[in-house]
């Protein structure tokens, strides 16, 4: 069997991934990439982030069975990998510790980070605390509006947040400003990017942090089922949980790997962010990958009722495993999100992100059609805390 | 000889430096441009810099994108930007037309069909911002199979073996970023330029223009005592806001003959040594 042993040298992954920004980035770039590459196989980093991973997240994460909510949808068995229980409620902060950690060694006193949402804002400014680094949170002014917790979270933990008035004032002007911030004060700054998305070698990067959600995969399944799942579920937006609980299977064929992204109001409204099941490849944010834009090439504003995965762009790598046919990609409406979220709530007593919810939605799709001793591993990437207020709102409940 | 080239031999023998104005096509109106660009030609303008508009223009500031902005509210896509070169060529076929953007709206027309459009309208040059040379090897041997000059940007923090890579791939003119951060800042440093223009010019021996943050004429003057031209864009796209449809094109022309003037104070070809 031929070893994964993507990205090359260049970053890229096929066609895709890559370095395309500014010369002006490229030095910034270079350095960040020779640091990662010696702390990356250096035991004391290793060490120090594992024990981070253990004591301040709280690793390893449960895979827990579903039974009540499986028994109901009567066929496969759905089993959830825990990342919601983690410290800041999602899987985000596993990144997070790791480039904190290394912006620590690389000498940075400030650290910069783009959020929709703001979960990344979170768990950036959770680490940013924890480490004593000033941290900077550029968040489109939309977002900043809709999110309001979670920009009083951020304030709460010491960060600024910058409101981003450009372009559609969301997640992809946050990154489009973060990146100018870095340009600008590249001597004292880290740029935390949230996803595995932008340039090389930051897809790598935050791949690697994320894969411990498969890598603990692994082990468990061994010990608690005796065997490995017949499939892998996760939401992807930039794709980060995703990845995560791919990586390490990757080269095992005979799982399968399936995303699913936001088909907010449906794929043939254009209010969506189902990248990779409508776009085209394209360049944006620094590398190469399938882009939900018009014909001139333009970047399309995209629709979710989860803003994290409300993102016209994603992670190069998924790009490649959809070409090559190693992973699967579907699209779930919001709709049908919501009403995996509820059953979650009232069959488990689990309250997922509405992110997560994306993949839970798909797994119920398919379990019913699947024998009994079928095993479903889906990813619940975050808790629902925060999106109270937008599910409230969809059953007309304002608070 | 193409336009570029003879454009710059003929300012050498005259003792005179480029000035390079940037404005982005459709803005304020895409009606305004060509007239624009034929505007500044008159005001002393020697090559004109033509954005081509672009929703995430992740390495320009907060003017430019304003202008990329207005442009798109017209929905000016690369081949209306492409027709507005045809008309500008239609008077003018000695000024060079360089198009600057970002590598998505190339892509989705696709780079050999845009190399191919681009030369027949009329381009010169061609600067794709996100497209380092690791990048895009073959697509600059597709703008020069069109006889189309790839331009590629140089930054204070590139070192010396990128600067000989770029060297290997980039014709007309390198674009030197004087500072670091985006287009539109105010924190010029001239010692720094002169001293990276040195280094700069040890391994690249055709015409260096300095753009990024020249605000006025005193710093397009000690610019042009350092480099073969001067870029501003930020400060013309700042006048082009601040004017009205009929007033715009005499604040342009007139922005643009000062700065025009005060090129002109610099005597010689010769860069200045000493830093």
């Amino acid at each position: 069997m031929k070893i994964y042993d993507l990205p090359d040298k260049q970053g890229h992954f096929g066609p895709y991934g890559g370095t395309f920004v500014a010369e002006t980035l490229i030095a910034a770039l270079d350095e960040l990439l020779a640091q990662y590459q010696h702390f990356r196989d250096d035991a004391d980093f290793q060490a120090e982030f594992n024990h981070e991973l253990r004591h301040y997240v709280g690793r390893p994460t449960p895979i827990y069975h579903a039974r009540r909510w499986s028994a109901h949808l009567g066929g496969a068995q759905i089993l959830l990998k825990r990342e919601d229980l983690n410290h800041t409620g999602a899987h985000k902060i596993n990144n997070t510790i790791g480039q904190a950690l290394l912006a620590k060694r690389m000498g940075k006193t400030r650290v910069i980070a783009e959020t929709g949402a703001g979960q990344h804002g979170v768990a950036s400014a959770t680490v940013a605390a924890r480490y004593g680094m000033e941290c900077v949170v550029y968040m489109g002014s939309e977002d900043v509006k809709r999110q309001a917790t979670n920009v009083y979270r951020m304030k709460l933990l010491g960060a600024t947040v910058i409101p981003v008035e450009s372009g559609s004032r969301t997640l992809k002007d946050a990154l489009n400003e973060a990146m100018r911030d870095w340009v600008t004060n590249v001597e004292n700054t880290y740029y935390i990017i949230g996803t595995v998305a932008g340039p090389h070698p930051y897809p790598m990067m935050v791949r690697d942090f994320q894969a411990v959600i498969g890598r603990e995969a692994r082990v468990q399944m061994e010990e608690e089922y005796g065997r490995q799942p017949d499939a892998l579920i996760a939401c992807v937006g930039g794709g980060s949980n995703a990845i995560g609980l791919f990586y390490p299977y990757i080269e095992d064929n005979e799982i399968r790997m399936i995303g699913a992204e936001a088909a907010g109001k449906g794929i043939n409204t254009h209010q969506h962010a189902a990248t990779l099941v409508t776009g085209r490849p394209g360049v944006l944010h620094g590398n190469r990958t399938y882009l939900i834009q018009d014909d001139n090439g333009q970047i399309i504003e995209t629709h979710s009722i989860s803003a994290g995965l409300d993102y016209p762009g994603v992670g190069p790598e998924h790009a490649w495993l959809k070409d090559c046919g190693r992973a699967e990609y579907v699209a779930v409406t919001d709709d049908e999100a919501l009403s995996a979220f509820h059953a979650l709530c009232r069959f488990e007593g689990i309250i997922p992100a509405l992110e997560s919810s994306h993949a839970l939605a798909y797994a119920a799709k398919i379990a019913p059609s699947l024998g009994k001793d079928k095993l479903l591993l889906v990813n619940l990437s975050g808790r629902g805390d925060k999106d109270m207020v937008t599910v409230a709102q969809q059953s007309g409940i304002e608070f | 000889m193409n336009r570029i080239t003879s454009t710059f031999s003929t300012l050498k023998a005259q003792n005179k430096k480029a000035l390079i104005p940037f404005i982005t096509a459709g803005d304020p109106e895409p009606v305004m441009t060509v007239a624009l660009m034929h505007e500044l030609v008159k005001a002393g303008a020697d090559i004109i810099e033509l954005g081509v508009p672009f929703s995430d223009p992740m390495a320009d500031g907060p003017t430019i994108q304003r202008s990329s902005e207005r442009a798109l509210q017209h929905h000016i896509g690369l081949k209306d930007v492409l027709n507005m070169v045809v008309e500008f060529r239609k008077t003018d076929t000695v000024t060079p037309v360089i198009l600057m953007g970002y590598a998505n709206p190339v892509e989705a027309m696709g780079c050999d069909n845009f190399a191919v459009a681009a030369k027949e309208a009329g381009v010169d040059g061609v600067l794709v911002v996100d497209y380092p040379p690791e990048e895009c090897e073959e697509w600059a041997q597709q703008l020069k199979n069109q006889e189309i000059d790839p331009i590629f940007l140089l930054s204070p923090t590139t070192p010396k073996a990128r600067v000989e890579k770029v060297a290997k791939l980039a014709k007309g003119y390198v674009y030197y970023v004087s500072l670091k951060g985006v287009t539109g800042a105010s924190h010029l440093d001239l010692s720094d330029v002169c001293n990276k223009l040195a280094e700069v010019r040890t391994c690249i021996s055709i015409p260096i223009g300095v753009g990024f943050g020249i605000r006025d004429r005193a710093a397009a003057k000690a610019v042009a005592e350092l480099a073969d031209a001067v870029v501003v864009g930020s400060r013309i796209i700042e006048e082009i806001e601040n004017s009205t449809r009929a007033t715009l094109l005499d604040n342009v022309s007139n922005l643009a003959k000062s700065l025009r003037a005060a090129l002109d104070e610099v005597n010689g070809t010769i860069a200045k040594s000493e830093c």
